[in-house]
């Protein structure tokens, strides 16, 4: 199952090319970019883990991709986002964060189905890959 | 990715092949032009070097007209090495040369960043190649000038950190000759030992510009354009000291070309302040602010230590 979150989370994976114009114009508006990387697919887990420092005085996308594929070589198979921060007054947040890497194999999510008082459902949707430890999850 | 999408049409935009180059009016409208013009106005003498710049220009013109009408062509390697002494002006003709790749299209977003050695080398295992990287990061897309670069060798010490940033500059000058251009500045005889050590570096860089020392009177042109930048000017008589002055000092130790003249300016502008504020009585014009007298020279130490030779400046 074809995981998909952020900004293009509606298009294809971008390629290389479409990646390094995204990140240069994060750069020319003043964000911070910065790469994350993860190998729990819930989509409630925000806290992702940060790869290196975030980029806050690169003028050029070049510097990004570098560390994008420093990334890739290190967790080429665990998801790996960009992440843009503004830090302008007033927004002091992520402006925008996209995938751009996934593993080679995605087993999608199980549903798991609680009774509760009085013949309630409640639903929860968990990650096939969860049930390994952490860093084991995509090998 | 497992799922790699075929690329979306039109996200490289296919230039169409001209028939034909005007390399006359490319010069003119690719701005190379007016950074050559502003080169030699600015810059006072250095010809060979001035030579090689326009050679370089002409060459990355041509490179580019090549790509244009899709004949084969190789990025060409454009790191560069200059040597010279002190205060010849490498600095300033480096940040010239970051505008003109910038204005050729060969760099993305034509910035200087300027380092030395404490820059790129860390202080203990593990420090240096983060270290490194973060300036290479920041220099991508325009120049990276290392100046002093042949302190980045030590050979006297074998467990020396420099080797670690040296091979990560070499590493990046090789892969990514798209994205940055490194320029390597020092003395021309250590520069010479630094290659011969180093043999991986010359043969990635390309061009080695040799930065010659300064003429007495350019160094005099120099003095009255850092002068007229400030709205200094010498009187006549002062323009004939400050020649002494260099002649003299050029004889003395540790000679830095225009950067002893700037110093010197400096302390003569330090010496008219003194002088106009302590023999002033009544008000005074513009030009008695402006104008640098023949005492504000002649009471440098260069002049004694010209007189009776061997006592340090």
């Amino acid at each position: 199952m074809r995981i998909t979150q952020g900004t293009f989370s509606f298009l294809p994976d971008l390629t290389d090319d479409q990646i390094r114009a995204q990140v240069q114009y994060c750069i020319d508006n003043c964000w911070a970019v910065s790469i994350e990387f993860t190998d729990d697919p819930h989509p409630r887990n925000t806290y992702w883990d940060m790869f290196g420092h975030p980029m806050f005085d690169n003028p050029d996308a070049a510097a990004v991709m570098m560390e994008l594929t420093a990334c890739r070589k290190a967790y080429g198979n665990r998801y790996i986002r960009i992440v843009a921060f503004d830090s302008t007054h007033g927004w002091e947040s992520v402006r925008l964060s996209f995938l751009v890497n996934r593993p080679e194999n995605e087993p999608g999510f199980r549903m798991e189905r609680t009774e509760h008082r009085g013949r309630a459902q409640r639903y929860s949707i968990r990650p096939y890959s969860s049930d390994r430890p952490a860093g084991e999850r995509y090998a | 990715m497992n799922v790699r999408p075929e690329p979306v049409e039109g996200t490289e935009t296919v230039e169409e092949r001209p028939s034909a180059v005007d390399l006359k009016s490319e010069y003119e409208s690719s701005g190379v032009k007016d950074v050559l013009q502003e080169l030699d106005r600015e810059l006072i003498g250095l010809k060979p070097v001035k030579k090689r710049i326009r050679e370089t220009a002409a060459l990355l013109l041509v490179e580019r007209a090549r790509k244009r009408m899709g004949l084969n062509h190789r990025t060409p390697t454009l790191h560069m090495s200059f040597t010279g002494n002190p205060g010849t002006g490498k600095t300033t003709v480096a940040m010239k040369m970051a505008n003109l790749l910038h204005r050729l299209g060969y760099i993305r977003k034509g910035h200087l960043v300027s380092v030395t050695r404490d820059d790129l080398v860390g202080q203990y295992i593990g420090h240096t190649a983060p270290k490194t990287k973060e300036i290479l990061k920041k220099a991508m897309g325009g120049v990276l000038f290392i100046d002093e670069a042949y302190y980045l060798y030590r050979p006297e010490n074998e467990r020396d950190y420099g080797q670690e940033a040296i091979e990560i500059l070499l590493q990046v000058m090789e892969n990514q000759r798209d994205d940055l251009v490194v320029i390597m500045a020092g003395y021309g005889d250590r520069m010479d030992r630094f290659f011969a050590s180093n043999p991986g570096f010359r043969s990635r860089i390309a061009h080695h510009i040799d930065f010659p020392d300064y003429e007495n009177d350019e160094l005099l042109r120099i003095a009255e354009i850092m002068l007229s930048e400030q709205s200094y000017h010498f009187s006549d008589e002062a323009r004939n000291v400050f020649a002494d002055y260099i002649e003299a000092r050029r004889n003395q130790p540790h000679f830095a070309n225009a950067r002893s003249v700037r110093n010197a300016l400096d302390r003569a502008r330090l010496r008219q302040a003194n002088r106009i504020f302590e023999n002033s009585d009544g008000p005074l014009d513009a030009s008695a602010l402006s104008q640098i007298g023949a005492e504000d020279i002649r009471a440098s130490r260069v002049f004694d230590a010209s007189q009776e030779p061997g006592s340090a400046s």
